[in-house]
């Protein structure tokens, strides 16, 4: 029975990795066909810059799309592999697990990449989801609000905890 | 003999090794499962992934022993290929829900709310489909193969005196003339016990039909509620959170499409206006006693509006009934009810959103009532129509008795005349014409032609409304902007939005009058199917070609149940007209599949005493007793009442944690904010301790604890101790110290010869020993 288990766990993950790859390899190779192979047998390491891969249609229009692209690119700068390009849209689609959205989130708004979301991270994220359209000292009180109500250990910033606590209650969080 | 030596050997080590291995599989087992669910990069998991694989594909097989082993490699096989073929069957599945592709760009374009309609529009048509099935295969169809063709009984032919005219344009949209006699409607089914070879039973049939369509949408609406509030979770904690998730939860990451983006930025910061305005709203108080009474003259106004139009309508009614009775009638008297209902039904809302601006309510609850308003103006119209309509029944039912005399008499007279002219007793006359045969006032008929009037009319107001109201808008818009004084698309009146809650309600009370017509006219469920069908690729193409995003998206994911409650609500109200009608009047005399019985449930009471076995008529006997139901009735009450008392235990239970949950949050966030007050306390502390700083020069030992802790300097930092980190850190530190034997016996303070505790002179962070044991605190002046 153990194995039957085993089997069935396997099988499908590899089947979902397979079926995927081979759509997400066609958009990825679209991107920037002449630096992509369609042959990926002797794993190239081929990686595409920010400004390609933010002008997506899925990508296009988010206010976020520079930092969704940042965390997941392994060296900071935006620069995506397919690995990374398949990790991205899997954590983006609709059946990736809670937990692994929640840190992915974190990641995204956290701007100064200090594993914290301090009061400039939230100013920042706030600025971008409203295009500036808010006063000074309205962007403050909200900041302030948002920190205020989240906050576990009085440290004025959002650590990954916080972050995770308020997240998971959310009933809007998973789109 | 080697050999069976060898193989004992491995059969007993691989039987020693068998729980290891066991083991080790099972962690790679549990590392699979939840590689899923780990943020790491692609290419460790896909690392991982293959050793696992290696290993688990290595030793499945030999984890089965001996001869079962080419067995079990072929269960492994089959299986694998048994979960491949799932797996693309539900691919398969997938692809094939109908419209997908449709509502995802409308998703895109106009966000989650607007997609819900037409997500909610789908699920309609899925179960009407099911109840068009139903109807059509155990009602329409037998009677259609199996049953008398048309003209062959005088229910299924058109009267002789109708007959110039039963093929007129006008007659035949009116649902008269062969509309009527066809089997669109109740009056065409014959009332035989069994038709056919196979003895189907269709009047049977025909009632446990029309039962089987409320228990099958009631089944499908209380499943659909359910599942949502699961997912949903009731309401959530509105108070907590509020901005953090507005700033966090409110990008709606489906939008691709740069005009929506637009809408969802603007919308974005109006709720954000909206919260910090409410924010700074909560701690003032306006002018509560005008407010109460301008809500109160609202409700004033909304309710004489409300009786205003119920009256209208019975009004309207009582002059139908009094046009029936004549026949030179224009187009507009023919249609007066279904006309002003449907214009009630435009012109109300608006009205209703005028004069709610009066209340000043936050808009969610301005919508809510919005809502309810609406619906009880439907409600109310619905009701009215209906009473009408039993007044109309009743009279025909009056009618009935003398033309049952009637016909009967005149059937007397026909057979007289034929044996008068042919003066020949003996030869059996033939039956008198169809059509010729005096024709009782059918009800039931005619009240299955109400009700697709009723619907047809409201069909084509929909279809006019969006043709006109936005169609024809966009287009005016659109051109005359260029002639036009002031700009016509930024201000009055722009495009249309799309009218998300008069849209679902109007199909919500649409399904209502299905549910009461149904039973009447079997057609109205196919009506309904055609109408549902056109109505999404039409309102699909006229939301993307004439309307623009809203300015404020309300949020789909909360109301859906709202919905459904509304649903089962109007499920509910269409259930009693039609029960009171099964179970209280006698159906028509000469038409339906109900004719010649006392009540139509009669039928059911036929089968059991003809068809059953004698046993289980006689247990059907003793099951109908009173004195078995009152019981029973009982006993389901006391369920009720005891599940009631349950959930509330639970919810309390609920609401006890949720308590608990916030005081520890609220604890862990006053420990760490606390810390400099418990600093505090500690600073006091130390304070009373003896000032060890006024000790003769200590003898090397304690210079040496001096120097060390003059090393230490991060620890004084009242501040900073607040960390656990630095404390420990003390404690640590405190073990190379060479004089460590005296200064761990010392633990809770210097207990050595000093000054007198009371000691300030040390200044705020000074002190000797702070309580941690210590020898002489490092010099702070």
């Amino acid at each position: 029975m153990k194995e039957d288990v085993k089997v069935k766990v396997l099988i499908p993950l590899l089947i979902f990795i397979i079926f995927l790859c081979s759509r997400l390899h066609g958009r990825y190779h679209e991107l920037a066909p002449h630096l992509v192979p369609m042959d990926y047998t002797n794993e190239p390491d081929v990686k595409i810059p920010l400004a390609l891969i933010v002008s997506m249609p899925e990508l296009n229009e988010n206010p976020f799309r520079n930092r969704i692209v940042e965390s997941f690119s392994e060296d900071g700068a935006g620069n995506l592999s397919f690995n990374d390009f398949v990790d991205m849209f899997s954590v983006l689609s609709e059946t990736a697990p809670r937990e692994l959205k929640a840190i992915y989130a974190f990641k995204i708004y956290d701007f100064n990449v200090d594993n914290f979301l301090c009061k400039e991270d939230l100013e920042k994220t706030l600025n971008k989801l409203t295009r500036e359209e808010l006063s000074p000292e309205e962007v403050t009180l909200v900041c302030e609000k948002a920190i205020e109500e989240a906050d576990l250990d009085g440290d004025s910033k959002l650590s990954f905890a916080d972050f995770e606590n308020m997240i998971t209650r959310a009933p809007d969080f998973l789109r | 003999d080697t050999d069976s030596n060898t193989d004992s050997e491995e059969e007993s080590m691989s039987e020693g090794e068998m729980e290891r291995l066991k083991e080790e599989v099972e962690e790679k087992k549990k590392v699979i499962a939840i590689m899923r669910n780990k943020p790491w990069r692609m290419k460790r998991r896909l690392v991982h992934l293959k050793e696992c694989q290696e290993f688990v594909d290595k030793f499945e097989g030999a984890l089965g022993k001996g001869k079962g082993r080419k067995f079990y490699a072929y269960k492994v096989m089959m299986m694998k290929k048994w979960i491949k073929f799932q797996r693309d069957f539900e691919n398969f599945k997938t692809t094939c829900i109908p419209w997908e592709r449709k509502i995802k760009e409308v998703e895109s374009h106009f966000g989650s709310s607007v997609a819900s309609y037409f997500i909610f529009l789908r699920w309609m048509y899925g179960m009407n489909m099911v109840l068009f099935g139903l109807t059509f295969g155990l009602v329409v169809i037998p009677e259609v193969l199996m049953g008398l063709p048309y003209g062959s009984i005088p229910r299924k032919t058109v009267p002789r005196a109708e007959q110039p005219t039963a093929q007129d344009y006008s007659v035949l949209m009116d649902f008269n003339g062969y509309c009527k006699y066809s089997v669109l409607f109740y009056g065409y089914y014959n009332n035989q016990r069994t038709i056919g070879l196979l003895k189907f039973r269709l009047p049977l049939s025909y009632l446990m039909v029309g039962v089987g369509t409320f228990g099958y949408s009631l089944m499908v609406v209380i499943r659909t509620m359910a599942k949502n509030a699961d997912v949903g979770g009731g309401d959530g904690d509105d108070g907590e959170f509020t901005f953090a998730w507005k700033m966090f939860t409110s990008w709606d990451y489906l939008i691709g499409n740069a005009e929506t983006a637009d809408n969802k930025y603007a919308s974005i910061t109006t709720s954000f206006k909206e919260s910090i305005v409410d924010e700074q709203e909560n701690q003032k108080d306006e002018n509560i006693h005008l407010r109460r009474f301008l809500r109160v003259l609202a409700n004033v106004m909304i309710i004489c509006c409300l009786g205003g139009s119920g009256y209208l309508i019975f009004f309207v009614v009582k002059r139908s009934q009094e046009f029936a009775n004549r026949d030179d009638l224009s187009w507009y008297e023919k249609n007066e009810l279904e006309l002003i209902m449907s214009l009630l039904g435009l012109v109300c809302p608006p009205l209703f959103e005028t004069i709610a601006e009066l209340e000043e309510y936050h808009p969610r609850i301005a919508l809510k009532w919005q809502l309810g308003r609406i619906f009880a103006l439907f409600l109310g119209n619905l009701y009215t129509f209906l009473f009408a309509l039993f007044d109309e029944v009743n009279n025909k039912l009056e009618e009935e008795v003398s033309i049952r005399n009637a016909s009967i008499w005149a059937l007397k007279e026909y057979y007289a005349n034929f044996t008068l002219y042919n003066n020949d007793t003996d030869t059996t006359p033939p039956p008198m014409d169809p059509s010729d045969v005096i024709r009782g006032p059918c009800w039931e008929t005619a009240v299955g032609i109400e009700f697709v009037k009723l619907t047809v009319s409201d069909i084509q107001v929909t279809y006019l409304t969006i043709l006109i109201g936005d169609f024809a808008r966009a287009v005016i818009v659109r051109f005359l902007n260029y002639c036009w004084c002031w700009d016509l698309e930024a201000t009055y009146p722009s495009y249309g939005e799309f009218d998300i809650s008069g849209n679902v309600l109007g199909l919500v009370f649409n399904q209502g009058m299905i549910w009461m017509g149904a039973f009447y006219a079997p057609g109205l469920v196919g009506i309904n199917v055609l109408r549902l069908l056109s109505s999404m690729y039409y309102q699909c193409w006229a939301v993307m070609a004439t309307n623009v995003p809203h300015e404020r998206v309300f949020k789909a994911s909360k109301s859906n149940n709202f919905y459904m409650g509304l649903l089962l609500l109007i499920l509910f109200l269409s259930l009693l007209p039609v029960v009171y009608t099964i179970m209280t009047l006698p159906p028509s005399f000469d038409c339906g599949p109900f004719s010649g019985k006392a009540k139509m449930f009669d039928v059911i009471m036929e089968t059991i005493d003809l068809d059953l076995p004698a046993f289980l008529g006689t247990l059907m006997g003793y099951a109908a007793n009173p004195g078995l139901i009152i019981p029973a009735v009982l006993l389901m009450v006391l369920a009720i009442y005891y599940l009631n008392s349950v959930s509330e235990a639970y919810q309390h239970a609920n609401a006890e944690l949720k308590k608990k949950m916030q005081m520890a949050r609220d604890e862990e966030k006053n420990r760490r904010n606390n810390t400099e007050s418990t600093d505090q306390v500690m600073k006091d502390l130390e304070d009373l301790l003896p000032n060890r700083s006024l000790l003769p020069p200590a003898p090397p030992p304690e210079t040496d604890n001096k120097a060390d802790q003059g090393g230490k300097p991060t620890k004084v930092r009242p501040g900073t101790a607040g960390k656990d980190v630095n404390l420990q850190k003390d404690v640590s530190l405190s073990s190379p110290n060479p004089n460590a034997r005296g200064a761990v016996t010392r633990p809770p303070g210097p207990r050595g010869p000093g000054p007198l505790p009371g000691n300030g002179q040390q200044g705020p962070g000074g002190g000797p020993g702070r309580g941690r044991g210590r020898g002489q605190p490092p010099p702070r002046r």
